[in-house]
């Protein structure tokens, strides 16, 4: 009989059920992320004239780098403001 | 399974003999073992194969081997002296005048020999001296215990499993990570970093357990552990460095004692195949991304290409033949004191130049081969590790030029004029940006250009290691000390 050693972090992944779609964005609150990836401000910039035609506000918001994780103040501020979040990425 | 309990059996007061039947020695010195029980009374022997010797003696039956396990038994006899429950004293097989210096009883065997030396004890047989450490000292073990099934090929058990780069591993088996947790200091609970894409802690133990899987040997251990320290900090950026569509993985360059301690290699073929160190403590990292973190090629790990560097990319600097300070020395640790430097890297390419005698020549071959690095008309993104064979290095070491020097002059070599760099220049749309016009722009930005000396001795080729997004942005150079 072998007997071996688990090599990893022994955690069970927590299942989240996705948000409710909201049925139309009119008088939503949407968040735009751009990750600071070159020309992602081109992509959003469209977008949220998109976005405002339709009725929604838009908040646009920054992460400090694409090659990091958002940091934790920044998801809890997008979260507290926002109905909708869209994160873009471009190149 | 639950983990077995690891507890020290106390001494009994006293004096205590440890034999085994099957000693030659501990026959000889049975007589002695009575005298002792006569004049002194406070003799506990313990024997470790045969309950009934010595016979008339009340042996201590220790053929479980915990007494002898736990006390570091490691010859038999074994004649230890104990007050207040503690070691005062031992001496190993038969020596007259050790054991009445240890017994304070002089005349001791007057028809023995002088001395004998003893046999080895049961506790320290190899056939037997992994299942006692895996039993005995277990319980410091806090991982999940996973039994295989009899029919179960524990090779493709580990496959099945997710847990290999995809190559074999070594299956991690409790004696296996004892062994390996023997090679630090550190607690096996102690954590080591908090490992991206997860964020999950990283103990000692979980890494020791992934070092055995990719084949390090326990002294390879504090190496692997201070990479995953350097790794996991917020200036080397392992997530980004992981999920990247860039080729990039960590590089470990080595320094100090401990290369030469542990065998790695520095010369022939350093970026190549062949030496376990260099190999495995490469792959050890990656392991513990890829198990403790959870990075997964096609799942956070989003590389187009990936390279076979990803496997494993470990080396040592060749200091002694070097004509500058090692790499860890100009990154501010002391010379003699043992690190890693971890860069995100690409694979390798070769600069060949077996013309150029003078440094100047030789520094302009370096800057026209970094010059297209990526893409020649992209720059300071990106950072470079410059690999030096010692060809190369003695054409610097004879013209005098230091480190510095060389760094400086190949910078003066790429500062690249803008029109060779904008957006569409030269018919190719690729470029740098409006917003860094400028008369000329350096290839590299200040310190993005790493060297280090490795290589066979003959050879007049370098080796460049391209890096990923740089700086506070990306990922930085990241140094830290190998710790016992």
């Amino acid at each position: 009989m072998t007997i071996l050693l688990d090599p990893t972090n022994e955690r069970t992944i927590a299942g989240r059920t996705l948000t409710a779609r909201p049925p139309s964005l009119q008088g939503k609150v949407v968040g735009l992320l751009n990750i600071s990836k070159p020309r992602g401000d081109v992509f959003l910039d469209r977008i949220a004239e998109q976005l405002k035609a339709t009725g929604a506000e838009v908040l646009r918001f920054t992460k400090p780098t694409y090659t990091k994780p958002a940091p934790v103040d920044l998801r809890h501020e997008i979260a507290g403001k926002c109905d909708v979040l869209i994160e873009a990425l471009a190149d | 399974m639950p983990a077995p309990a690891a507890k020290k059996p106390s001494l009994p007061e006293g004096l205590v003999a440890v034999v085994k039947r099957d000693c030659p020695t501990c026959c000889l010195v049975e007589p002695v073992l009575r005298q002792l029980r006569e004049v002194s009374g406070r003799l506990t022997v313990c024997t470790q194969d045969d309950p009934s010797f010595p016979a008339g003696l009340r042996a201590v039956d220790d053929r479980e081997l915990e007494m002898s396990w736990h006390h570091a038994i490691e010859t038999v006899p074994t004649l230890l002296r104990v007050e207040g429950g503690v070691e005062v004293g031992r001496t190993v097989g038969w020596n007259r005048k050790d054991w009445e210096a240890l017994t304070g009883v002089s005349g001791l065997g007057p028809s023995l020999p002088a001395h004998r030396p003893g046999c080895g004890s049961l506790s320290v047989d190899p056939d037997r001296a992994d299942a006692l450490m895996a039993r005995f000292s277990g319980g410091k073990i806090r991982s999940r215990r996973i039994e295989l099934a009899s029919l179960e090929d524990e090779m493709e058990s580990l496959f099945d499993r997710g847990w290999t780069d995809g190559l074999p591993v070594v299956p991690p088996t409790e004696a296996r990570v004892l062994r390996m947790l023997e090679a630090t200091r550190r607690a096996p609970d102690e954590i080591v970093a908090t490992v991206p894409p997860d964020l999950a802690p990283a103990s000692v133990e979980k890494v020791a357990i992934n070092a055995v899987m990719a084949g390090c040997k326990p002294e390879y251990l504090p190496v692997v552990l201070a990479a995953l320290e350097a790794a996991c900090t917020d200036e080397f950026n392992m997530h980004g460095v992981l999920a990247t569509t860039m080729p990039v993985g960590p590089v470990i360059v080595v320094n100090g004692p401990i290369r030469r301690a542990i065998g790695m290699n520095s010369g022939v073929n350093v970026l190549g195949q062949g030496n376990r160190a260099n190999l495995t403590i490469g792959r050890a990292l990656q392991l513990v991304i890829r198990n403790v973190g959870g990075g997964r090629p096609g799942e956070v790990d989003r590389a187009a290409h990936g390279s076979p560097g990803k496997l494993s990319f470990c080396f040592a600097e060749d200091e002694e033949g070097s004509p500058w300070e090692p790499l860890s020395v100009e990154r501010g640790v002391s010379a003699g004191v043992s690190a890693v430097t971890l860069f995100s890297g690409e694979g390798t390419r070769c600069v060949i130049d077996q013309k150029s005698r003078t440094a100047d020549s030789l520094a302009s071959t370096f800057a026209a081969n970094l010059r297209g690095l990526h893409h020649p008309k992209l720059v300071f993104a990106f950072d470079a590790m410059l690999v030096i064979g010692p060809e190369h290095a003695r054409v610097f070491r004879d013209a005098g030029w230091s480190k510095a020097r060389l760094r400086a002059e190949i910078d003066a070599r790429l500062q690249i004029p803008w029109a060779d760099l904008a957006r569409g220049a030269h018919g190719i749309a690729e470029g740098m940006p409006e917003q860094f016009r400028s008369e000329t722009l350096p290839k590299f930005r200040p310190g993005g250009l790493l060297l280090v000396h490795a290589g066979g001795t003959a050879g007049m080729f370098s080796e460049i290691v391209g890096g990923w997004q740089s700086g506070p942005t990306g990922s930085q150079p990241t140094t830290k000390e190998v710790r016992p």
